[in-house]
């Protein structure tokens, strides 16, 4: 594409990946979650390849498989995480440990550091749908791109 | 008063889902057609969860007033969300391998199983 | 005279549909909601979760996560399969 298209790319990309986090990060407090920042930072990574073409992205296929396997199998690890009392059960909330704070009753400013294996399961989820989504948007532009620069 | 509209809202948006089935013969254009219909479905399942003078099902500096919008149904929502553009995804792969093959995305000329 | 068929079947359908809509309970008034009450009562007790809807889609209904997540990686898996390239 153009040097416009190009540059508005290169300052937007990080931007959309920062914001994608930050919707993954305060997926328990505030409207949002693993799918939904997942979505945003893959309409950034689909930015990219509409800009730059497919080819220079070509060989992050398997990375990008990877990180999908990554993110189901972190998910499914912490659903066992709880199997002493049922799976998916939340042994970390309220523990004091990592994401164990506690957490005033009814409405509150809202703590990053509660809510237990919640968090952890947004950010393995964030991590699947943003590979799964970029995997797939990069397929199809691979497969049609024969004649792109 | 608004009484039952955002339910016929929905409806009949999968009423247009179902006349783009029905007509058209693009395969591109059935595709949209389904989505239209998973648009209207997601819309239902939100609305019927409402709750006269409802706020959001969070309590990050949530107000004090007013009872909480039934959760359960939003949740699955976003359950039937991500699971359409995963049906998306595929049908669009189908829809460009057939191109490839055939040439062609009428859905009347695809009728034969030769491969 | 099919298209006068599959017109009449198109109406037919869109009106029970539109009919439906309307005869349904008033909006904003829904009749069964016990199971939300105690998932909107009790995710700050059981979960420290302020986000009720995170509380459900992880927690509570932790398999219906699960099997969209395999939704999500079957559909992936099938693009990449019909995708691929035939000729190199």
């Amino acid at each position: 594409m153009t040097v416009v298209v190009r540059t508005i790319t290169r300052i937007l990309f990080p931007i959309s990946l920062v914001f994608g986090g930050y919707v993954i990060m305060h997926g328990h407090l505030t409207p949002g979650g693993g799918f939904q920042g997942g979505a945003v930072a893959a309409s950034g990574l689909a930015m990219v390849l509409v800009a730059f073409g497919a080819k220079r992205l070509a060989e992050k296929k398997g990375l990008l498989s990877a990180l999908e396997s990554l993110g189901g199998v972190a998910f499914a690890a912490l659903g066992f995480l709880g199997l002493g009392l049922t799976f998916f059960a939340n042994i970390l909330a309220r523990s004091g440990g990592l994401f164990g704070g506690p957490v005033p009753y009814g409405p509150n400013p809202g703590e990053l550091n509660t809510a237990g294996t919640l968090p952890l399961m947004n950010w393995a989820v964030g991590f699947k749908v943003l590979a799964g989504l970029g995997a797939v948007v990069l397929l199809f532009a691979l497969f049609g791109g024969e004649n792109d620069r | 008063m608004i009484g039952n509209l955002p339910f016929v809202v929905c409806m009949i948006l999968v009423a247009l889902g179902l006349w783009t089935l029905v007509t058209k013969r693009n395969l591109i254009k059935l595709v949209i057609g389904i989505g239209l219909i998973e648009s209207g479905v997601n819309l239902f399942l939100v609305s019927l969860g409402y709750v006269r003078g409802g706020i959001p099902p969070i309590y990050t500096y949530a107000p004090a007033d007013g009872p909480m919008v039934l959760p359960t149904p939003q949740a699955l929502t976003l359950t039937s969300i991500v699971i359409g553009v995963a049906t998306t995804a595929l049908m669009l792969a189908f829809a460009v391998v057939i191109y490839r093959h055939k040439g062609t995305l009428d859905a009347r000329k695809i009728r034969d199983l030769r491969g | 005279m099919k298209w006068w068929l599959a017109l009449a079947a198109f109406c037919l359908a869109a009106g029970f549909l539109i009919f439906g809509a309307v005869a349904l309970r008033p909006f904003g008034e829904p009749r069964y909601r016990e199971m939300d009450e105690y998932f909107i009562r009790f995710s700050q007790a059981e979960l420290a979760a302020n986000n009720v809807v995170t509380a459900i889609v992880f927690d509570y209904r932790g398999y219906d996560t699960l099997g969209e997540a395999t939704v999500l990686f079957t559909a992936v898996t099938g693009v990449a399969l019909i995708l691929r390239r035939l000729k190199k």
